[in-house]
């Protein structure tokens, strides 16, 4: 691991009491959610990771405890590191602070964590779809979500399938 | 018929000021379709006469569903997805999914298929340049640039054909490294275009650059500060034209770039000028490193040997018996990856391209994240287009540059 | 002078009142500047200097829909899309004519899933499909001229 970032993934580790974790020559963190402001908020003024870079989240129904961890990755311009950090969070009623007063571009990020995943951001300004229809039900990334296909023709079922496929007339 | 209210205002209502219900502002729907959004992208603008006072953009009018999809495919074939995404940039997406896939698995890429990755790429970030160019003016209403730079696209996608059988759409670089070698016809294909180009980009530098109507139209329109720009997360071009020389080719080279030498174009000034400039530097500099990676070009193979992920040529099939069975069960179920989560990020010509890519140790990726840059860098358009005219609210949206196929996945 | 020849001494030409509506609506038929993805791309390099659809009277783009005869679909239709699409079709004035371009508004393309309309025929009638993708620009124009063919084989009671 390049100094610099030893150096961070020290002072985070005795801080906050976490083991960081080496895989393909990339750090990842596992944080909980009540110290999630706190380790960003000194990772942006005191480290320099200034630029979010990533912030998704992975569903691993069919587990509930924890059902999907949300995954954030921060950049520092100036020293080109990169660190990793999971937040793990419970299946029922998943929620999470915003990290939006840090880090403006999380506002998007976050509306699309909850449209597709359908975790909470408390103190988030503005939470709604961004990508489905405002009115869509269900939250399509999730293992549980159907990926709506529609079924193949091939020669046997072709009728069948376009009997019941609606064609516009006029 | 439809009911209008089904896309009006009424979800966006906690957003706009109070002034848009006393009628002293007026809102304005740039919709779905229109000339100038290149791509489905619907603005609600609050304008008090001309001025925007305030622009919210609603996307998603272009969800495919891709992160899902390729959840349900195999590696292999999830390949065929990432051409879709950002559509001017295809070759591009291709790299940074094989690139987390080669990271993944500890896959080795021969110094030739690096190579040919570096010049398709460059080129690919030349065609969109390009692109961006000629609708960003023809919303300018300068239009001859727009005749003038397809013409150049054209011969780029005429390289394409010629290396993949497609002009866009090639999924020519696959895990491991390419698809099959590169005709003999290449190297005289790239050479000359790599003639033709220095003089066409000065051509249009001519038409644009001293310009006193594109000028009037472009400096101080939508000045980006740098600290701003970090903090929204923006990338690519509009963040080096704020001073910032964050490009990752230079902080992480990949595919061997710390080998060729070029320079990254910064500006200060971070108006809309100044991204031009950037851009039109970046050109000539991409055509810099191809000239000089088709002058390095190593032999050798285009695609590892590692045969639990690359699939053997069919003539080993008839000589060797493990030949077979590795043809039979990557073209059947597909290569199992190691179990964990890796992230691999490239420079693509709108910013910072990354893919997360994680595996549960089967042959179907159990998450794939796009990390797009035109998402964070469409989320800085209010911040910029406060105070401006709705005609350089048109401007802007050129010049941030971003694709939908990039922001709504 | 052809035509002069073939009127002779009247100086008149007769034709079908159908053939020379059809004519008329054949060469200057206007598409709608409307790119949804990335077939938008070749359409564009399709009206661009190399593959010229000016030559067959596609010489602007309308933008708005009560002026274009012609919606060159091009692109992935979604379910946010899906509404807008039909309110663009029913604004544009009769005759009007639609080309589904490419394989994702032909039949949902390489995206079968919950996001993707499966074929712009499930919300509006289709004149002309054009595979490929992205199809070529010569395809596009291919199609386009598939679509001239249509035209001139119209009656008048089909806009009537």
């Amino acid at each position: 691991m390049n100094d610099e970032l030893q150096k961070t993934v020290s002072a985070l580790e005795e801080r906050f009491g976490l083991h960081a974790d080496q895989f393909r020559g990339e750090t990842n963190l596992l944080v909980s959610s009540a110290a999630l402001i706190e380790l960003c908020q000194l990772l942006r003024d005191e480290f320099d990771f200034k630029l979010l870079e990533v912030l998704t989240a992975v569903d691993y129904w069919p587990e509930q405890d924890p059902r999907f961890h949300v995954i954030y990755k921060l950049y520092s311009i100036e020293k080109k590191l990169r660190i990793g950090l999971r937040v793990p969070v419970p299946g029922i009623e998943p929620t999470l602070p915003t990290l939006v007063n840090l880090f403006a571009n999380a506002n998007w990020r976050e509306r699309e964590i909850w449209d597709m995943f359908g975790i909470r951001f408390e103190g988030h300004p503005d939470l709604r779809r961004i990508l489905m229809p405002h009115d869509w039900q269900g939250h399509p990334l999730r293992k549980d979500y159907p990926l709506g296909y529609e079924e193949v023709q091939f020669s046997f079922n072709a009728k069948e399938i376009d009997q019941d496929k609606p064609y516009a007339k006029e | 018929m439809l009911d209008q209210k089904d896309f009006a205002f009424h979800e966006m209502q906690h957003l706009v000021s109070e002034r848009a219900f006393t009628g002293e502002t007026m809102l304005l729907n740039m919709g779905p379709q229109h000339p100038s959004t290149h791509g489905v992208l619907r603005l609600l603008l609050e304008l008090d006469g001309e001025v925007v006072v305030n622009c919210f953009p609603d996307i998603g009018f272009l969800h495919t569903g891709i992160e899902k999809n390729m959840e349900a495919k195999t590696y292999e074939k999830a390949a065929v997805m990432t051409d879709r995404l950002d559509y001017l940039n295809n070759l591009g997406n291709n790299l940074v999914y094989c690139m987390a896939i080669e990271k993944l698995a500890e896959l080795d890429v021969p110094v030739r298929a690096q190579a040919i990755r570096v010049i398709l790429t460059e080129l690919q970030r030349i065609s969109s340049h390009l692109v961006w160019l000629g609708t960003h003016t023809l919303d300018l209403a300068a239009i001859s640039v727009f005749w003038y730079t397809f013409r150049e696209r054209e011969l780029i996608l005429d390289i394409n054909e010629m290396v993949s059988g497609q002009r866009m759409m090639t999924t020519y670089f696959r895990p491991g490294g390419l698809w099959r070698d590169v005709p003999v016809e290449f190297e005289a294909a790239v050479r000359a275009f790599i003639e033709r180009f220095p003089e066409q980009i000065e051509e249009y530098a001519a038409m644009l650059s001293e310009n006193p109507i594109f000028l009037e139209r472009t400096k101080g329109i939508g000045i980006l500060k740098p600290e701003d720009a970090v903090n929204w997360g923006v990338t690519g071009p509009p963040l080096r034209s704020t001073g910032v020389a964050h490009d990752l080719r230079k902080a992480e080279p990949y595919m061997g770039y710390d080998q060729y030498d070029f320079d990254v174009p910064t500006h200060t000034d971070g108006d809309t000028y100044a991204r031009y400039l950037v851009r039109m530097e970046e050109m000539r500099q991409s055509l810099r490193i191809v000239e000089q990676a088709m002058d390095k070009l190593p032999y050798g193979p285009v695609r590892s040997n590692n045969r639990k992920f690359v699939p053997p040529p069919r003539s080993e099939l008839s000589t060797s018996m493990e030949a077979v069975i590795h043809h039979f069960k990557l073209w059947t179920e597909g290569f199992d990856m190691p179990k964990g989560s890796v992230y691999a990020a490239a420079e693509s010509p709108r910013g910072v391209l990354g893919v997360y890519l994680e595996s549960d140790g089967g042959p179907k990726p159990y998450r794939v994240h796009w990390r797009t840059p035109s998402f964070d860098n469409l989320q800085v358009l209010p911040l910029l287009a406060k105070g401006h005219l709705v005609a350089d609210l048109v401007a802007l949206i050129g010049t941030i540059d971003f694709v939908l196929g990039d922001i709504d996945r | 002078m052809g035509i002069e020849q073939k009127a002779g001494d009247l100086g008149a030409v007769t034709m079908r009142l159908e053939q020379a509506v059809n004519w008329a609506r054949t060469y200057a038929m206007w598409p709608m500047l409307f790119g949804l993805a990335c077939c938008a791309i070749e359409m564009m390099a399709g009206q661009a200097a190399k593959h010229d659809m000016s030559r067959f009277g596609m010489e602007l783009m309308r933008a708005t829909p009560r002026q274009a005869d012609l919606m060159i679909i091009s692109g992935r239709v979604t379910r946010k899309m899906a509404p807008v699409l039909r309110l663009l079709y029913d604004q544009m004035p009769e005759p009007k004519w639609v080309i589904s371009m490419g394989d994702c508004a032909s039949c949902g393309g390489v995206f079968n899933n919950y996001a993707i309309v499966q074929g712009v025929d499930e919300i509006m009638p289709v004149d002309v499909y054009v595979a490929g993708c992205p199809p070529r620009p010569e395809a596009l124009v291919h199609g386009i001229l598939t679509l001239h063919e249509k035209v001139r084989g119209e009656t008048l009671k089909t806009w009537a």
